[in-house]
Parts: C-alpha cells; sequence; structure tokens
C-alpha cells in the first residue's frame, strides 16, 4: 500500500480516528477496520461527508474466525451512487459479548440486513428497533452460520416432524419469541 | 349430453352399464355408487400447487397449453385448500415452510391425495443441510413420488394418470360407511329423538 494510492475516503477514515483505523486492500478494494465503538462515527462521516457521499449501504454480514481473538467481524459495504465507489468497513466482536451498534438510525434498510446477521451469527446490534430471527424459525436454538454448527443441523428429521405438526396445530403459538434477548442496560445506544 | 357417463371406471369391480338409451330428458345409466363416485372424482382432481421452488416453473409448463393439464380434468388450480383434492408439492420444502404446508393439508376436505414433485419434495434432493426436510413425507402422507430435478410436464402427467388409477381402485361407499358417527355437542341436540 502507498500512500499516493489511498484513496480520499480511506485517508479521511484513517485521519478522522487518528491510531485507530487500519485500512487494507485487495485487488484495489478498501477496507477500513475500525473498534466497534467507532463503527457509527465512521458510517455517518462516510455517508454525511459531501466529498464522499457513500449513500447506499449495500449490506451488513459477519463473518466467523473460530481461531482468532475476537471472533466475528461486522462488515458493512457502502457505495456511492453519484461517484461509483466502494468501500467497506469492518469491525470486530468477541463471542462473549457479540455487540456491535445498529446502522439503522443511519440507514432504514439496515433492519433486515442485521436481523440476518443476527440470525445466522448471533451477533447482536445497540439500538436495532426489532432484533428477531428472519429467516430461521423464532425458537431456533443456534445460529447456523457459525463454524462450530454442523452442515447437516442438529435436530433430526423426527425430531423436526414432531416439530412442524405441533406448530400446525397451534399456529397461535408458532411465531416463538417476540425479540432477542433485551440488550444489558448500557448497551443501548442513546 | 346423450350416452355421456358410458366408459368410466375402466378399472374398478363394477364397470358401469348402459340399460335402455338416452332419451331428451330421460334415459338412465346402471352402475355402481362406487363407480360414478370414482368416476367423478379421478376426472376432476383439483390440485394445490405448493410452488416452493423451480419446480413450479414445470408445474406451470403441466398446466399450460403445450402438456395441458386440463385433458384430465386437473387443470383448476386452488389456492385454497379448501376446494383442492390434490396437493402437489413442487420444489424444496424447509422446516419453516413445513409447518404451513402441514397446516394446508390439515385443512384440505377429504378425499384428499398428496404428489411430491422432484428430487427436493421427494427425499431433501441435494440440499442435506440445516433447513431442509429431506422428504415431506415425514409430515404428509405421500402418494405419488416424481423424481427428476425438475421432472418433466410428461411426468408430472404420468402421476396424474396414475393418480386416477389408483383413485378408481378406492371404496368410497365402504369408507363412508366405516367412518365414525360424529359426536354430538354436549348439551346440544340431547334427548332430540
Amino acid at each position: 500500500m502507498t500512500e499516493t494510492t489511498t484513496p480520499v475516503a480511506v485517508r479521511r477514515l484513517l485521519d478522522a480516528f487518528p491510531g485507530e483505523g487500519k485500512a487494507a486492500e485487495f485487488r484495489g478494494q478498501w477496507r477500513v477496520d475500525l473498534p466497534r465503538e467507532r463503527v457509527l462515527d465512521a458510517l455517518r462521516l462516510l455517508r454525511d461527508d459531501p466529498d464522499l457521499a457513500f449513500d447506499f449501504l449495500n449490506d451488513v454480514t459477519c463473518t466467523d474466525h473460530p481461531d482468532e481473538e475476537p471472533r466475528f467481524r461486522v462488515v458493512w459495504t457502502l457505495t456511492s451512487l453519484s461517484r461509483g465507489d466502494r468501500i467497506r468497513l469492518a469491525a470486530r466482536c468477541p463471542e462473549e459479548d457479540p455487540v456491535v451498534p445498529s446502522a439503522v438510525p443511519l440507514w432504514a434498510g439496515a433492519n433486515w440486513l442485521e436481523r440476518e446477521a443476527y440470525d445466522m451469527f448471533g451477533v447482536r446490534f445497540a439500538g436495532h428497533p426489532d432484533l428477531r430471527r428472519i429467516l430461521m424459525p423464532g425458537d431456533f436454538p443456534s445460529f447456523p452460520l457459525r463454524k462450530e454448527f454442523p452442515m447437516e443441523g442438529e435436530r433430526s428429521d423426527r425430531e423436526w416432524a414432531r416439530w412442524v405438526i405441533e406448530r400446525a396445530r397451534r399456529p397461535e403459538e408458532a411465531a416463538g419469541p417476540a425479540s432477542a434477548p433485551a440488550p444489558a442496560p448500557g448497551e443501548r445506544a442513546p | 349430453m346423450a350416452g355421456g357417463i358410458a366408459g368410466g371406471g375402466t378399472g374398478s369391480r363394477i364397470t358401469p352399464v348402459h340399460v335402455g338409451e338416452f332419451q331428451e330428458e330421460g334415459g338412465f345409466v346402471l352402475t355402481s355408487v362406487d363407480s360414478i363416485i370414482n368416476w367423478a372424482r379421478k376426472n376432476s382432481i383439483w390440485p394445490l400447487p405448493l410452488g416452493l421452488s423451480c419446480c413450479a416453473i414445470e408445474f406451470m409448463a403441466t398446466a399450460a397449453s403445450r402438456f395441458d393439464m386440463a385433458r384430465f380434468g386437473a387443470e383448476v388450480a386452488r389456492f385454497s385448500p379448501r376446494q383442492a383434492d390434490l396437493m402437489l408439492v413442487a420444489g424444496t420444502l424447509t422446516y419453516k415452510m413445513g409447518e404451513a404446508c402441514r397446516r394446508l393439508y390439515d385443512q384440505m376436505a377429504e378425499p384428499r391425495w398428496v404428489i411430491a414433485m422432484g428430487a427436493c419434495a421427494a427425499s431433501g434432493g441435494m440440499f442435506r443441510s440445516y433447513p431442509v426436510m429431506q422428504g415431506i413425507d415425514h409430515i404428509v402422507p405421500v402418494d405419488f413420488y416424481i423424481p427428476g430435478c425438475p421432472p418433466r410436464p410428461e411426468m408430472v402427467i404420468n402421476a396424474l394418470i396414475q393418480l386416477q388409477g389408483k383413485i378408481e381402485k378406492e371404496s368410497p361407499v365402504r369408507q363412508i360407511l366405516r367412518r365414525p358417527a360424529p359426536v354430538a355437542a354436549a348439551g346440544a341436540g340431547a334427548g332430540a329423538e
């Protein structure tokens, strides 16, 4: 990485959070790693700065690195529709405290993306208005895209069949728990 | 239409027999109740298409004019289980969707039949993974399995014809007589006779 080729957006981020950011490049695609406390400020800077204008949130997703510490890396992919530029923002969070700030206050579209990341990895988004599972059933006990989760699942077909028939008979109970476990008091964004 | 009833029930024990001749408004046909019920049922199988993935596209082809399921009286796809005779599960059934599948089956009036169309509905297909049910027969009884990924429309029609054959061999009268009498609701109608 040479300083001359670093895009403006990456440099702005590194300057805004001195000593905290780490930039990485792969085939012309840039990623900036930040502590999770800085992510919301960084997203706001990227969106609202008229020179950067990253106005579109492509995706919020997660990767699992069981051998590393902290274990999870949450990734935000942004596009500037006016400039045709892209950037990725990433933040790590540990397994014991898998919480990152929610981007819903900045992009309403982050709602379902974050629900999917929560559903698959168990990463919680502090400040999300309605953090429920979105793909798996509400009472599903595991997070299927974590590396330790077996490909073929944990329940046998017989158990699943019993579960399906039970729920089909009593639809009013089928919704499962209304919401994810409530975040700890200090967790919610103001 | 004169003589419209003749020819039903080729496989049934008692074939319909013409006696006399159809006149303008009169005439009659002698047959067994089983034959006439089976004849009506097998020629009006209204499917409830549970189109869950690519097999549903092939089902649409089966219903459209080139293959034309209407030739077998099965063109009236009903999206209400109350009006359907055949649940045609076309595609990958996830456990979460299995709940809806089972509830639809429970809501269908008897007689009802089920066809598992395609490898996924029959066995889970290539998806040996955590959300996919390994064959719909874990939650509903299946009459016919159609292999293929997806099956050709001819195979769907073949299953339909085989289902007609199965319906022909049923004994609806015996089934109705064997059905337990409905239990009167408490307090209602007690001592009415």
